[in-house]
């Protein structure tokens, strides 16, 4: 599912070099649960661009779905993107002049699906996150919670290969939180790849596989 | 594309004050373009017809150098005989001092024959006009225009009245039809004119002698004007030792002509200005088109992550930028068609009508369509270029 190998990324911050990643090498299998986790600046960020193809490693290769991304053109990884990643973001991300369904259409439209092909799987994804509700409601109008949830629709919408999630509880409180985790745990007996990004060890401790980053170092931690 | 343009309908509705003003720009712009050439337009068209209200088979023959062969009546009246040439009338001209029962006047004096009437096409009210024995006896008798009638001697129907001219009497046997349509009403309906035979006015003024230096020549029914204009040049280069800057013959076609050329330039020339101001509208549609990326640099990255790629970024901004050129664009045509209208309805006595012109609504859209696309791409290419991430993490 996803291989990595030897990926590094430096960052030049004044006359200093900084290694984001340094020789990261990394292997996720279909259907898995895993959590990254480490400090604030330990290259987190940058790992999760380059999973999320949003960013091209300096050096190394980088496997999604056995595709080497490398080579890829900036219209090619927003096809990628759009079809293979679902993205969850701390700060939730929804376009506020949307609604919550028009939200969730947005990487549907990307990929040129019709009307009412979009309208199903938009209703499917928002029931899926229990939001059925709430669909013409606009991101200022819902709570942290249900943005989140609208936020996950929108990743799981396109049916991706894998879901990246950047600190999804970050900016909810505990109970939310519990809410939202008890989501990606329905995701993955559902047959998802999840990829959760955290600081926290207690969302942490919950995937079934952890995987620890330090000063852009890459380490694997055994239950 | 659909989506496109529904997202940008939806981008502009929801900041509708911001739409406006930028709009506004083009709204003036092409407002200034559409009224400005169609007034032109409006302006040459009755001037063209009143021209030709004139009638266009008339020449004007002027002699400049006479070469101490002198044109006289008697010569006229042989000229009228070839077969292309219809009439021929001498026109001076002087202005006189009209005087009546305490009433003072400026009035243009015509000294002319009888064949003018019909040469100018004029309408007699009152009376009759001038006759062949008044030229001969060199008869103290006016024609004058309905204005002179009303306004001079005070009533229409003054047939009789003695008219005083420089401090000789006339007597007052027309009175000849103002026409509404013509180019002297309309620019100075209320002035004078009285039409006395042409020996008359040899005496009332030093300048004039029976020496003609100008008269007019219409063609003969069944030719056309330049027959009439070739046999007239023919006698007088024959008469004037064939020296052609002796006189000149010039026809309506040339003044239309020259019309014609004068106004073309003043449609360009307005038509630059107008351009200019919808280029300026251009540049504020840009500015603001630029401003929205800088604001909406978050979801250009939301949109990205979820999969937008670069041309449907620019599309979206630069499909946004031509819609709002075009929305100012219809805004404007719809109010300078107002405009026109109550123009037209404000002078509506001129019978100018001011309408809207097909190709200046062709031309507006289409350079409306154009600015939208030049000055919405450095935008749209700009908020296409982002990197999703820088994006994302913009502001927070």
């Amino acid at each position: 599912m996803i291989e990595m190998h030897n990926v590094m990324k430096t960052y030049q911050i004044g006359s200093e070099a900084v290694h984001a990643l340094n020789r990261a090498n990394m292997h996720i299998k279909q259907g898995e649960f895993v959590s990254i986790i480490g400090p604030s600046g330990s290259g987190k960020s940058t790992l999760m661009n380059i999973i999320g193809c949003l960013d091209i490693a300096d050096s190394g290769t980088y496997k999604l779905d056995g595709i080497p991304i490398e080579q890829y053109s900036e219209n090619e990884l927003a096809k990628v993107r759009n079809k293979k990643i679902g993205f969850v973001f701390q700060s939730f991300n929804l376009i506020p002049k949307l609604t919550a369904e028009e939200n969730v259409e947005l990487p549907l439209i990307y990929q040129g699906l019709k009307k009412t092909e979009r309208m199903e799987r938009v209703r499917n994804a928002l029931e899926r996150v229990g939001l059925t509700n709430r669909s013409y409601h606009y991101p200022t109008e819902l709570s942290g919670g249900q943005q989140q949830r609208v936020a996950i629709a929108r990743a799981i919408v396109t049916e991706p290969s894998l879901i990246l999630a950047d600190e999804p509880t970050g900016n909810l409180d505990s109970k939310t939180s519990l809410e939202i985790m008890e989501i990606f745990h329905e995701l993955h007996r559902q047959g998802n790849t999840i990829v959760l990004i955290t600081h926290d060890d207690s969302v942490a401790d919950q995937a079934s596989r952890k995987i620890h980053i330090r000063d852009g170092v890459v380490t694997e931690v055994s239950r | 594309m659909i989506q496109s343009f529904k997202m940008a309908l939806k981008s502009i509705a929801g900041n509708k004050l911001r739409s406006v003003l930028t709009m506004l720009g083009i709204i003036i712009g092409v407002m200034a373009l559409v009224i400005l050439v169609s007034l032109v337009n409006g302006t040459t068209k009755s001037v063209t017809d009143a021209v030709n209200s004139l009638g266009t088979n008339l020449l004007t023959v002027t002699i400049s150098d006479n070469k101490n062969q002198p044109i006289r009546t008697s010569d006229l009246s042989l000229w009228m005989q070839e077969e292309t040439i219809g009439l021929i009338a001498p026109s001076s001209e002087k202005q006189a001092t009209g005087k009546y029962d305490g009433n003072t006047g400026t009035i243009q004096v015509y000294g002319t024959t009888p064949s003018y009437y019909e040469i100018q096409e004029l309408n007699l009210l009152l009376g009759r006009f001038i006759k062949t024995t008044d030229l001969d006896n060199n008869t103290a008798i006016c024609i004058i225009n309905e204005a002179a009638a009303q306004n001079l001697i005070g009533y229409t129907d003054c047939i009789g009245v003695e008219l005083s001219l420089n401090g000789m009497k006339y007597t007052v046997v027309g009175v000849l039809e103002d026409d509404e349509d013509s180019l002297t009403s309309m620019f100075g309906s209320d002035s004078y004119v009285a039409y006395i035979p042409y020996t008359s006015l040899v005496r009332l003024s030093t300048s004039v002698t029976n020496e003609i230096t100008s008269f007019y020549v219409s063609a003969a029914g069944a030719y056309t004007v330049d027959d009439a204009q070739g046999t007239i040049t023919n006698i007088l280069m024959e008469r004037f030792l064939q020296d052609e800057d002796a006189f000149t013959v010039s026809s309506q076609d040339a003044l239309e002509d020259t019309m014609s050329s004068i106004t073309s330039i003043l449609t360009i020339l307005l038509g630059g200005i107008a351009g200019i101001s919808l280029i300026v509208g251009g540049i504020g549609i840009m500015n603001i088109m630029l401003v929205t990326v800088t604001e909406r640099t978050r979801e250009i990255g939301i949109r990205k992550a979820v999969g937008a790629s670069r041309s449907a970024i620019l599309q979206q901004f630069l499909i946004e930028a031509v819609v709002l050129c075009m929305m100012g664009c219809m805004i404007g045509i719809f109010l300078s068609w107002c405009v026109l209208k109550a123009i037209t309805i404000i002078v509506s006595d001129l019978s100018v009508s001011f309408t809207m012109n097909g190709w200046v609504v062709f031309a507006a859209v289409v350079f409306c369509f154009f600015i939208g696309v030049v000055f919405g791409l450095y935008p749209a290419n700009k908020a296409a270029k982002m990197k999703p991430i820088d994006a994302l993490h913009y502001g927070g």
